[in-house]
């Protein structure tokens, strides 16, 4: 089903105004790049909160496909543990949209609505303003994935064994940076997109669920499939959590935790560097080209 | 300043009604002949067709992954066809059903033109219902694909010369109206919503998933929900398009075992037409609503 997934985030444009004050004296070099980080993290964290309906509905949708799934696996008679899967998987479900939809898409929203060029002309990096996403998207999205792993768990009755804590932070915090720095790098080849951008983010919603594992485990694939797509940092970062969490998780995961950890490592070196060169990139190419205030509908 | 104008032959009841359908044939006409630019023009032929196979034939692979693990493979059980059958049949749902809802969303929120819409010459339902068909031919695209994938390479026992077709068209037809008065109550309730117009399809169409028994029988659900599934119409629906396509194989499940082909299709007839006779009246209330409240041409910017 699809998400649905046809969401334009574009709530919290609106809400910028609120954090750009006159400030004296005037922020330049580090302090500019971090107050602009702030600034764009900050109607992602505050501003999504203060709409709660939406909040609600970005938490329950993702359930109909945990509640789905997990009845298919109780269908066809499988082991209790897959039940825990389909609910982490579900749960990371709420980030791979959150990269398409607020991290890909975003600066074909802004520039549909207007604010690309602000963004461009403003004395400030776009790279901050990448982060700023990035950060605000991460932070409000792990509150909805926290959200599905509860509710979830509750319903199903999943159970979890923690092995370490400590790596299991790790690696989801190292998931998490691969990731969005992954939606950095997206964010600038999408600059150069019009509306098929919408249908670029909206065809890799299944695909990437069913390379990445998000409801079965990553290790049923031939071994090639499975490294191709450890490319996407959600891999990885799943199948290690699913070794961490899950008794019988080891068995059934692609690569043993430290390596997936050492992978995620450079894949988050890899993805912030390509996004730094490729948005100084695009960024000319769509000036060059005039198309950062196109609007094709 | 008001003109005022003589007709010096005035409309006859037969010629207001012919009028009536030029004027109804026409919205649908122009609006499915819109729906599939706006649906296909976005890129080139091989790109769209790309989209076109790829969505699908994922969406499908994950069941058939999910599936292959816990079973090892043994795809002849009678369980998979019924996953497998219903899952792609369950594409016309999200399309049908959700293209008519959400031209309301893409009319007047994106291309901001529902307002010129509904003060030209056309009829507003026929026209949001001739939108959905471009979703109906991308999704039966879609089914077709799904399905031959499974016939060719998964061996779902579709034998073309056991196959039950009149039952199987005449199911489908009845579906896809269905989905499409379903689509008009969806359109009627987003005229009336602020920001969340998006979800209201996404989310009726996730709960039929459910409800349905599209991927799992009924029985699967705590028996205290099973009663929602059996009052909606898509669960008979996707019943009938399995047993009319694999005959004996979807009639192996207990859950409608008791009832037979011509029950089941006086079932989804009945329900089809309150469902129908719903969506139309829900319409035109939520219709006469936004009228009064002023909400054809809000943009809320969402």
């Amino acid at each position: 089903m699809d998400k649905a997934d046809r969401r334009p985030q574009t709530m919290d444009d609106g809400l910028l105004s609120t954090v750009h004050r006159p400030s004296s004296p005037k922020a330049t070099g580090w302090r500019l790049f971090l107050k602009t980080i702030i600034a764009r993290a900050y109607p992602r964290v505050i501003g999504q909160q203060r709409d709660t309906s939406w909040m609600l509905f970005d938490m329950l949708m993702p359930m109909g496909g945990v509640i789905a799934y997990v009845l298919v696996y109780r269908a066809i008679g499988a082991p209790e543990e897959y039940v825990g899967f389909v609910v982490m998987g579900g749960a990371m479900t709420a980030f791979w949209l959150n990269i398409l939809w607020s991290m890909s898409s975003q600066l074909y929203w802004e520039k549909e609505t207007g604010n690309l060029a602000l963004y461009i002309m403003s004395p400030n990096s776009m790279m901050a303003v990448l982060l700023g996403m990035a950060l605000g998207g991460m932070l409000a999205t792990t509150l909805r994935a926290l959200v599905v792993t509860i509710l979830g768990s509750l319903i199903f009755h999943v159970q979890y064994e923690v092995v370490s804590f400590l790596q299991l932070f790790t690696v989801f915090l190292l998931a998490m940076v691969a990731l969005y720095g992954m939606g950095m790098m997206l964010a600038s080849l999408f600059l150069l997109l019009g509306r098929e951008a919408w249908h670029m983010a909206n065809l890799a919603q299944e695909p990437i669920y069913l390379v990445s594992g998000f409801y079965f485990p990553i290790k049923s694939f031939p071994f090639w499939v499975a490294a191709a797509a450890s490319i996407i940092p959600l891999t990885l970062g799943m199948d290690a959590m699913r070794q961490l969490v899950f008794p019988s998780g080891v068995s059934l995961g692609f690569l043993t935790v430290s390596t997936e950890i050492g992978i995620l490592l450079v894949l988050s070196a890899v993805f912030i560097v390509a996004a730094k060169l490729l948005l100084a990139h695009m960024e000319k190419l769509a000036i060059r080209e005039g198309r950062l205030t196109e609007s094709r509908r | 300043m008001a003109v005022a104008t003589h007709n010096p032959h005035p409309a006859t009841p037969d010629s207001q009604f012919v009028i009536r359908i030029s004027e109804s044939w026409r919205s649908f006409k122009m609006a499915t002949w819109l729906g599939w630019q706006i649906e296909s023009n976005w890129t080139d032929p091989f790109l769209f067709a790309v989209y076109s196979i790829v969505k699908p034939l994922a969406g499908a692979s994950i069941l058939v992954v999910m599936y292959g693990i816990i079973t090892h493979g043994n795809f002849s059980n009678p369980m998979f066809p019924y996953i497998y059958l219903g899952n792609a049949f369950y594409i016309y749902v999200g399309a049908v059903m959700t293209g008519v809802s959400w031209a309301v969303v893409d009319d007047r929120e994106h291309y901001k033109t529902l307002k010129y819409m509904y003060i030209a010459p056309i009829r507003i339902p026929l026209y949001l219902l001739g939108r959905g068909v471009a979703r109906f031919v991308t999704g039966s695209i879609a089914v077709f694909i799904t399905v031959m994938a499974g016939v060719l390479f998964l061996h779902v026992p579709l034998d073309p010369l056991q196959a039950n077709w009149p039952l199987f068209f005449l199911t489908l037809f009845l579906g896809v109206i269905m989905l499409a008065l379903m689509g008009l109550l969806l359109a009627g309730v987003t005229l009336l919503i602020v920001r969340h117009e998006g979800f209201i399809g996404e989310a009726t169409a996730g709960a039929l998933y459910i409800f349905s028994g599209a991927v799992f029988p009924l029985d699967v659900l705590p028996a205290w929900l099973r009663p929602v599934g059996f009052a909606m119409p898509t669960t008979y629906w996707l019943e009938l398009l399995r047993r009319s396509l694999v005959g004996g194989v979807a009639q192996a499940f207990p859950t409608l075992s008791g009832f037979s082909n011509l029950q089941l299709l006086g079932i989804l007839l009945g329900l089809s037409i309150l469902f129908g006779v719903l969506g139309v009246f829900v319409f035109r209330r939520c219709d006469w609503i936004a009228r009064e409240k002023g909400l054809i041409d809000r943009t809320t910017n969402y």
